[in-house]
């Protein structure tokens, strides 16, 4: 498989034409944190709304726009964050983002069952001008949870 | 026959990923540098190097010589004399220049000459939809600061300046009428002839973004009769790090700094600031020299090659570029095909039906095509062509026909890629 065929695994491609927890949903939930997010270089951007219950995210759905990348991304974050605690939500977030960071290597096996599909994003790492891509939807993740909390406390 | 410059081209005869030969289409973000551009930069280094315009010494006089040689180099490339052109870091510089200079004369700044500047609420300021970034915000900063209004002439659907209702737009409220040259998306070259004497007939200034043009085509400012004109280096062969204002002399000379600092000065006071006469007036501080000096490297260049020859070459290779883009199914092309009586630009932004810019110029890079994507700094063009990014191929003297075909080719099978793994909708 080339680098290229490697980025563009089918897995990613399936997320990116019918991507998962698009279409912004108005949670009732008493917190509620919503983040906007945009990418400079090239204006692709994600607007994402998180509803707390307790310390669980009870609901994520995002709208947004992109390349393959970006809106794969988006996709497989909403099923593997959805429903967690904020506690896994950020060892999730950390592995994925290691994941970007780790120039192609594939990771450890306890990663892999741990990120999924996420998992497929492993040759991004090789192309340092898509990482950002990748990691849009987990910006907006980050920050949302950010003013859910705030609304929360 | 346009020569095979491409041996003066050291990084061309590296290779892509994988081995792959370099295609390299993004000249219109930033060229290639010929070993003439480097060998002049690097010998100013090694043989002259030295404060310009103070000391008394040896080297200090041939690297001042060496610099305003270039200046009037650059001023003889685009048809005017040396102390018309202003050294700026880049062209985004040269137009904050202007625009921050009228900004000042408003604030008060500057003497009697300057008042002619001065901007007030209930003036216009007119740029073009077509416009890149750097010709946009300037100007709406400078409205915000004065209380002045921003106009646009608008685009049609493939980009052309709209000059319908050019006299309704430009009127005597106008007091500048900012416009590119050429367009980094569509290609276009604008019609600065009838701009030029819409704003003469007003009595608004013009400034002219030239960074496409001049690497590319003729040009001659005072011809041209535009006011002011901004254009960079690296897109003309040279280096990064410097680039050009043109200007009328008198305005030069009444328009105020906005930059304060050493070199700029008659005399100084603890209390008050004369200015010396331009260009010496807007170089505060230690220059570019090096730089200048590959720039005007790279303008002697582009002379010996002669600049009907680069722009025909570049003709006949944008005209294959653009026809096969358009003719690709499932490929739009931003702008006119262009021809004869349309003068266009030597490159193509394109938008592949279904797939991302980004990933457009993923798989041309894995074909070892060099190509720019996004929204090329003119996202207002863009979201009026009803799209959000578009991948480009630009042309410059080196480029090939192969290189066109390469291009082509690869770009015919990005559709087919990802749709033979299930497209991406």
């Amino acid at each position: 498989m080339s680098d290229l065929e490697q980025m563009y695994q089918q897995v990613i491609l399936d997320h990116a034409r019918s991507p998962h927890g698009r279409g912004l949903v108005e949670p009732t939930l008493a917190a509620v944190g919503e983040s906007h997010q945009v990418n400079p270089v090239c204006g692709d951007e994600v607007r994402m709304r998180v509803g707390l219950e307790g310390d669980r995210i009870a609901s994520l759905t995002w709208e947004g726009q992109g390349c393959s990348i970006s809106q794969a991304s988006l996709s497989v974050l909403h099923d593997l964050v959805e429903g967690t605690t904020l506690d896994e939500a950020a060892t999730i977030g950390d592995a994925f983002r290691a994941l970007m960071g780790a120039q192609g290597e594939a990771p450890d096996p306890a990663t892999e069952d741990l990120l999924g599909d996420a998992t497929a994003f492993v040759g991004v790492g090789r192309y340092p001008a898509r990482i950002k891509c990748a990691l849009l939807g987990w910006m907006a993740l980050k920050d949302a949870l950010l003013q859910a909390q705030k609304e929360k406390s | 026959m346009f020569p095979d410059v491409r041996s003066d081209f050291p990084l061309l005869a590296r290779t892509a990923r994988e081995g792959k030969p370099l295609v390299y289409l993004d000249s219109a973000a930033t060229a290639q540098k010929p070993t003439a551009v480097l060998e002049a930069e690097a010998d100013f280094y090694r043989l002259h190097n030295a404060a310009v315009g103070r000391g008394a010494h040896l080297l200090a006089e041939e690297a001042t010589e060496a610099f305003e040689g270039a200046r009037e180099v650059i001023g003889a490339f685009v048809g005017a004399s040396g102390d018309q052109i202003v050294w700026v870091e880049n062209a985004t510089a040269a137009i904050n220049l202007v625009a921050s200079g009228i900004g000042a004369a408003s604030d008060g700044i500057g003497d009697e000459a300057a008042s002619r500047f001065v901007i007030e609420p209930g003036d216009e300021i007119v740029v073009t939809e077509s416009e890149h970034h750097a010709n946009l915000i300037p100007w709406q900063i400078l409205t915000q600061r004065t209380g002045a209004t921003l106009r646009w002439i608008p685009v049609d659907g493939k980009g052309r300046l709209d000059l319908t209702d050019l006299d309704s737009i430009v009127t005597d409220r106008t007091r500048v009428l900012a416009f590119q040259h050429g367009s980094n998306v569509t290609g276009l070259i604008h019609p600065v002839d009838r701009l030029v004497a819409r704003a003469r007939a007003v009595g608004a200034l013009t400034v002219l973004d030239a960074c496409q043009t001049v690497p590319h085509v003729p040009v001659d400012f005072p011809a041209l009769g535009v006011d002011f004109a901004a254009f960079s280096g690296h897109k003309m062969l040279g280096p990064t790090g410097v680039g050009a204002l043109y200007g009328r002399r008198e305005l030069l000379d009444a328009l105020p700094p906005s930059v304060y600092g050493g070199s700029t000065v008659k005399s100084v006071t603890m209390a008050f600031t004369t200015w010396l006469d331009s260009p010496q007036r807007f170089e505060a501080g230690s220059q570019p020299v090096a730089q200048a000096i590959g720039m005007a490297a790279a303008a002697r260049y582009l002379t010996a090659l002669g600049m009907d020859n680069v722009a025909s070459h570049e003709a006949t290779l944008g005209a294959k570029l653009r026809l096969g883009t358009s003719s690709i199914p499932g490929v739009r092309l931003l702008g006119p095909v262009g021809g004869a009586s349309e003068p266009v630009l030597g490159l193509a932004a394109v938008v592949v039906d279904g797939v991302h810019a980004h990933d457009v110029g993923q798989v041309l890079d894995d074909a070892g095509i060099a190509v720019r994507v996004g929204h090329h700094c003119a996202q207002p063009l863009h979201a009026l062509l009803g799209v959000h990014s578009s991948t480009r191929a630009s042309l410059e003297v080196y480029s090939t026909e192969a290189e066109v075909d390469a291009f082509l080719d690869a770009l015919s099978g990005v559709r087919a890629f990802f749709g033979k793994k299930g497209g991406v909708s």
